[in-house]
């Protein structure tokens, strides 16, 4: 029971942390900058869909799917804002600016949004299940199960639609497809809109599980960098494959040491990792050009 | 040179006279027609609805003092500082409160930190500073040999006894686990708990530890169920609370929570779903008790001054019923010491006899050996109902 326990629980936590690691390698790619405000992004999605739902009462779809849209939206600012001014002038400033934009973000949602923690419901959250022998909400069996699913349809549209590969090509040239007639500026946008959306249906799929509120985000998008590292940033199964992997340890840790241990024993497994594969379990070494 | 004094100049002369009437003697203005009490507490940011009850409480005592004459002849008013729950910032106020305002007596609010930071300054100050939130053990038990820090407040030692007792008494534990939020306040709860068990010939069968953003606490919980806990011990605010008692509801494991008094700081049957109900929590003072006389003009008051609606909005009761208390308490010490010398007031403070206040009557409520006003007999048990705090029997 411990065990099945502790696998639903990394598994649906894990499955979180890819999704929001997969924004930032989205971005990474095709940009090779990152949004630092990912996890604010994520609590963006769970608060938009809070007020539209609870606040509103408008139906589950339309509220995820303007919620999602709301996020994208963000993305796209994030993007104008704080990244593209500083990589025109050739500066990583956009590091310090995503992260200070995350945190405006989480203080204009407390003032906004409030101080008190709330609760979305979902009749997904609510009796819990049997599942091999250890109770489980029907939404925590859901998450891993959308999670890769959208991991997977990620890779198709990036493999089959012309979206995906005006996206693919920026990546590789960013000349040569700027001169095939590809705008390269509206896909790097377009990849912030994905990759902020992605972060908020995290936020969507775990806010019954957990509270809303305005720093829910903050943890997540820093233990989401560190799957994205760990994964090898330029691999999208890679890091969908990491997220799934800390997820599992970090629960499997506190199942078997204690939860006293459980941030040690994950962080120090990932520096070894990354001393021994230092671009990541799938990525790929990084070429220094002078 | 048409202007021989510019802007500066005139301010310097004015702070001249000012300096030089200060010097003599000469009452400024009409200074020290009242008595000025202080009080450093959140405000804004998450616990500013702490604050808020804590003004109330202390602004309907004061009134009522007021009314009644007032002590030593002057009228009581209250000056009130943010501390943003920030100790640096909470420091600053009490100095500026103390040196500037001459506060005669300081009150303190919820962040134990902050009370930590102030402790040493008042101390050295001599000026009585009285806590009516924060349950920081080592905050009275500071061990100054001059201590002036006093409290009408839950101890977080008191409270490890109470638990400890209402567990083993009211739910009959043999073997009890604690699942602590992991910062200093569950640390010192797990000290307060280790005692407290210890007493009792007991040891606890599990401590877990969890953060303030974890989203599932079923493997911690587990643990404590495979090693045999028939009652858990819960130390958290009110969020991470709320996320024990979903993973309890979906392990499907139906054991006693005995809680400190986090739970009360929100809406927590929203959050943590009607399984919240069966958390069983402590607090000095509930208004949804049948209301005594005084409990009720209490209230009045209260409606008669603010924009409360239903009791959900007196809520905790117990910030603005320790606030309220220690406010006549201290009343009646500054006019046993017939002056603002902090040293009389606090020795004043010892030779209280008797005080029929909110939360009880106070015998002797304070030595020098015992600067805690309540102990672990004045704690309620009570849990939500329907989004209010509703007392259990004693």
């Amino acid at each position: 029971m411990l065990l099945t326990s502790a696998i639903v629980t990394g598994i649906g936590l894990g499955s979180m942390y890819g999704l929001i690691a997969l924004g930032f390698h989205i971005t990474y790619t095709v940009s090779n900058t990152v949004n630092f405000a990912q996890g604010s992004a994520m609590m963006v999605g769970a608060v938009l869909g809070f007020t539209l739902m609870v606040t509103f009462g408008m139906p589950f779809w339309i509220s995820a799917i303007i919620a999602l849209a709301g996020c994208a939206v963000f993305g796209l600012i994030v993007e104008r804002l704080l990244v593209r001014p500083f990589v025109e002038r050739n500066s990583d400033a956009w590091l310090m600016a995503t992260v200070a934009g995350g945190i405006i973000v989480d203080n204009l949602v407390m003032f906004t949004f409030g101080k008190e923690p709330r609760s979305l419901p979902s009749p997904l959250a609510t009796n819990s299940v049997d599942f091999l022998g250890t109770g489980v909400y029907p939404l925590q069996l859901v998450i891993p199960v959308v999670g890769i699913a959208v991991a997977v349809a990620l890779q198709i549209v990036f493999r089959r639609t012309n979206l995906g590969k005006a996206l693919l090509a920026v990546v590789q040239n960013r000349d040569a497809a700027r001169l095939m007639g590809i705008n390269a500026k509206v896909v790097v946008a377009s990849a912030f809109a994905i990759s902020t959306a992605l972060a908020g249906l995290a936020g969507l799929l775990i806010a019954p599980l957990f509270s809303v509120h305005s720093d829910m985000g903050t943890l997540f998008g820093l233990k989401a960098f560190a799957v994205a590292i760990l994964g090898g940033i330029t691999s999208a199964s890679g890091v969908m494959i990491a997220g799934l992997l800390y997820g599992l340890l970090e629960a499997l840790v506190t199942a078997y040491l204690g939860s006293t241990y459980t941030q040690i024993v994950v962080f120090s497994i990932i520096i070894l990792a990354l001393a021994l594969r230092p671009n990541g379990l799938l990525g790929r070494a990084a070429v220094n050009k002078v | 040179m048409a202007r021989t004094y510019g802007p500066w100049s005139r301010r310097l002369f004015l702070v001249g006279i000012s300096a030089t009437a200060l010097a003599l003697g000469i009452p400024l203005a009409k200074a020290q027609e009242t008595i000025k009490v202080g009080l450093v507490a959140a405000l804004s940011g998450q616990s500013a609805k702490s604050g808020e009850a804590i003004i109330r409480g202390l602004s309907v005592a004061i009134d009522e003092v007021n009314a009644a004459g007032g002590v030593n002849g002057k009228k009581l008013e209250l000056v009130s500082r943010d501390d943003e729950s920030n100790p640096g910032k909470g420091l600053l106020a009490a100095r500026e409160l103390v040196q500037r305002e001459k506060v005669a007596v300081l009150f303190g609010g919820l962040d134990t930190p902050v009370s930590l930071a102030i402790v040493p300054f008042v101390n050295q100050a001599k000026v009585p500073f009285i806590g009516v939130w924060a349950a920081g053990t080592n905050i009275t038990r500071n061990g100054a040999a001059d201590n002036y820090v006093f409290r009408v407040s839950a101890v977080d030692a008191f409270v490890g006894e109470a638990l400890v007792d209402y567990a083993l008494d009211k739910k009959s534990a043999k073997a009890p686990g604690m699942i602590l939020i992991n910062n200093p306040w569950g640390e010192s709860n797990e000290h307060a708990l280790n005692d407290a068990l210890k007493a009792r010939d007991l040891k606890a069968v599990g401590v877990e530890k969890f953060e303030t953003n974890d989203v599932d606490v079923v493997p911690q919980l587990t643990r404590l169920k495979q090693s045999g806990a028939d009652a858990l011990f819960l130390v958290a605010n009110v969020a991470p609370s709320s996320q024990v008692v979903k993973s309890l509801e979906r392990m499907g494991w139906n054991v006693p929570v005995v809680s400190h008094w986090g739970p009360s700081g929100g809406r927590f049957t929203e959050l943590a779903g009607p399984r919240g109900e069966d958390v069983h929590f402590i607090q000095t003072y509930t208004f949804t008790d049948e209301l005594s006389p005084k409990a009720d003009k209490l209230l009045t008051a209260l409606k008669a001054k603010y924009p409360i609606n239903s009791l959900a909005d007196v809520m905790p009761a117990t910030g603005i019923a320790n606030a309220y208390d220690a406010l006549h308490l201290a009343a009646l010490a500054m006019a046993k010491a017939g002056s603002n010398d902090g040293t009389a007031i606090r020795d004043a403070l010892y030779q209280i006899d008797s005080y029929d206040g909110l939360i009880k009557t106070y015998e002797k409520p304070f030595s020098p050996e015992n600067h805690d006003a309540l102990g672990a007999k004045d704690y309620i048990f009570t849990h939500f109902v329907k989004g209010e705090i509703i007392p259990l029997e004693r």
